[in-house]
């Protein structure tokens, strides 16, 4: 027998059946879940896939996409040779060219970059906005009531009346200053972030006033954080699964969103091709190349589905309610 | 109830007086101008005077105020004149004759009051978008009642998927999508939408009902797929409540559980929903209208746009801005009047 008083009696059904794991990293969980769901994990990699073709694609496929071919215009797609024996068709085109002869596959690459690029950035710019508005109304009571009646104030206003409004007022001037092309991404992308801020807003406004009150907020508080302190490094990661969870929505909106400019022709110049422009260029001539409208458009659709599917699944995987069900 | 009302209809008064102003200070800026299509053989000064004459030359707020009189006081006396002389509701009322030829908004393109223009262009809009509207709504509640009562099954994945695509898929890609494949392959269907077509018997009829299909199903896929969401999601939320057990407790049938119980109280946010999508019936459109060339307001507007005419852009921008500012008050009333557990007082 040993001695009680050095060392107290096990209690067997005390005892770790086997020795404790470190804890697991909370985006290890996220990744766990994630992984679960199909759709998100296809919509992600497609995308992934994607960015990767429009930003590295012209090393693979280095024709300049502006190159005038008229010999070789109006050629069609490799593919249409398997019904159509008497197609304009060569495989040096494998997706066709335009009526001016430029390179269709070439063409399409670029303007997914642009596209992107005006995607990613409108969609950072919108976080941005909306998350400072919604920490400011969220932390400030000062500032609750004016933020959110501004905000409701944007939201009863008709954004595409507005953006096309916009558009076409600040074109002349921005082109002046920056050059058509760069001109005009900036403004595409302001206009858009301006106007698409506010349900991130309202969103992260609602976790902010509930976060606040709890007591790790407190006790930073009574330890002497200031007012930056708490917003930087407790309330704002805590608020980032819903602005991730927005950010998805958001990228999938300023894709669809300026590709509608596009169509609806006050978007890029037309020698500056973006998959919505391409797609609108091509509409009068749809009857005879159908394929010039489909593949901008499937590419449109693919992408804007791939973000959505991803969204989806972040959503699931960054719900702790949800994870490990 | 009341007393909310009439504050939230009060207080959108500021509201849609600070959006007008916004649209307003938005078109001043416009680089464009009006005289750009007249002939370059006409003399400056005649310009100058033909300027004047659109009510260019005043300053800001005089141009701001006269657009809101002609718009809150003169429009509305049309209004009332039409109504009483001419309306089948109240025409047997007696002629109010208020208009006394009072200066009306008068658009710059075609030198006719703006609300005659907007009158001519709001059947097609209504018809072709409100249709879609109600046919949307009508496929969508059966969808997510049934995927919400079989939640994981295939039929709701398969509605699932269905509602993505509708999503992510742009209506100016869906419309040249079917017009490739029901106009220009099959053959079925008129892809350019005839607005002088009248309906007088049934081979006319036939035919507006072909020349609508198109474009009602492109709006249609949007309203399905936002719609049939929210009911999923409501009728989820519902299914796991506590009266639906006592319901089956009692000995209820599934058919009266489900139909009636979770139906009648997952309804609620839907409907609200539905009222808060009204506005886009009549502002939405716009790109749907332009691919099948409907002669709507949203066509009208991106014309008027493109043509510098400030005044047709400036109505049509705010009459949007007030039906979305209206609905909101409605959809929140209905969600007071609809669900006992609201209250707002």
């Amino acid at each position: 027998m040993t001695n009680p008083a050095s060392s107290p009696p096990r209690i067997e059904a005390l005892r770790d059946s086997e020795i404790a794991k470190p804890p697991r990293s909370q985006w290890r969980d996220v990744w766990d879940q994630f992984k679960i769901h199909k759709g998100a994990l296809m919509g992600g990699g497609f995308l992934l896939f994607i960015t990767l073709a429009v930003l590295f694609g012209n090393l693979v496929w280095d024709v300049d996409p502006k190159k005038l071919d008229i010999r070789n215009k109006d050629v069609r797609p490799i593919y249409t040779a398997l019904w159509d024996g008497d197609a304009k068709v060569s495989w040096a085109r494998p997706l066709g060219t335009d009526n001016l002869g430029r390179d269709h596959l070439a063409q399409i690459l670029a303007g997914g970059r642009a596209s992107m690029a005006v995607g990613w950035a409108a969609m950072v710019l919108t976080m941005l906005i909306g998350t400072a508005v919604g920490v400011m109304a969220g932390f400030f009571r000062r500032l609750d009531g004016p933020l959110m009646r501004f905000t409701d104030l944007v939201l009863s206003l008709p954004i595409l009346p507005l953006m096309l409004v916009a558009v076409t007022l600040f074109r002349q001037p921005l082109r002046a200053n920056f050059g058509p092309e760069t001109g005009m991404f900036i403004l595409i992308v302001c206009v858009i972030g301006v106007t698409s801020w506010m349900q991130t807003a309202r969103i992260v406004r609602g976790d902010i006033l509930a976060l606040k009150e709890r007591e790790f907020v407190l006790a930073a508080r009574a330890s002497g954080t200031t007012a930056r302190g708490i917003i930087f490094r407790h309330l704002l990661p805590n608020v980032l699964s819903p602005i991730m969870v927005s950010a998805t929505l958001g990228l999938a909106t300023a894709i669809i969103t300026e590709s509608a400019l596009s169509f609806l022709g006050v978007g890029f110049p037309s020698d500056f091709p973006t998959w919505g422009k391409m797609l609108a260029d091509a509409v009068p001539r749809m009857q005879e190349f159908p394929e010039r409208v489909m593949l901008p458009g499937i590419m449109i659709s693919l992408t804007v589905l791939s973000v959505n599917y991803l969204g989806d699944g972040l959503r699931d995987a960054l719900d702790p309610r949800i994870r490990g069900r | 109830m009341l007393t909310y009302t009439i504050r939230r209809l009060v207080l959108s008064v500021p509201t849609l007086l600070f959006i007008s102003l916004v649209i307003f200070l938005l078109l001043q800026l416009a680089p464009g101008d009006p005289m750009a299509q007249v002939p370059l053989t006409v003399p400056p000064e005649v310009k100058e005077k033909m300027r004047e004459a659109l009510g260019l030359g005043q300053p800001l707020h005089v141009q701001y105020w006269k657009w809101l009189v002609q718009m809150f006081w003169v429009e509305p006396k049309v209004f009332i004149d039409w109504l009483t002389s001419s309306s089948a509701l109240l025409g047997w009322l007696p002629d109010t004759a208020l208009y006394q030829g009072e200066l009306r908004v008068i658009s710059w393109q075609t030198r006719s009051p703006v609300m005659d223009l907007i009158v001519q262009a709001l059947p097609q809009t209504l018809t072709v978008v409100g249709t879609a509207y109600i046919v949307g709504i009508l496929i969508a509640i059966p969808i997510g009642i049934y995927s919400a009562y079989r939640q994981y099954s295939v039929f709701d994945q398969a509605g699932t998927f269905v509602t993505m695509i509708g999503f992510s898929i742009p209506p100016f890609f869906t419309g040249p999508l079917l017009i490739v494949i029901f106009s220009v392959q099959l053959g079925w269907f008129p892809f350019i939408y005839d607005t002088t077509h009248r309906v007088t018997d049934w081979p006319s009829f036939v035919t507006q009902v072909k020349q609508m299909i198109m474009p009602v199903m492109v709006l249609a896929l949007q309203t399905t797929a936002q719609i049939s969401r929210f009911m999923r999601a409501s009728m989820l939320d519902n299914l796991r409540q506590d009266y639906v057990r006592t319901a089956r407790a009692k000995g209820l049938g599934e058919a009266v559980v489900v139909m009636v119980h979770v139906l009648r109280n997952s309804m609620i946010p839907v409907i609200t929903i539905i009222a808060l999508g009204v506005p886009s019936i009549f502002g939405g459109a716009i790109i749907t209208e332009v691919v099948f060339s409907v002669n709507g307001i949203g066509s009208q507007l991106i014309n008027a746009l493109f043509a510098n005419d400030l005044p047709l852009v400036m109505t049509v921008t705010f009459i949007f801005a007030m039906l979305i500012v209206l609905f909101n008050i409605i959809a929140d009333v209905l969600y007071g009047v609809l669900d006992p557990r609201i209250r707002y007082d």
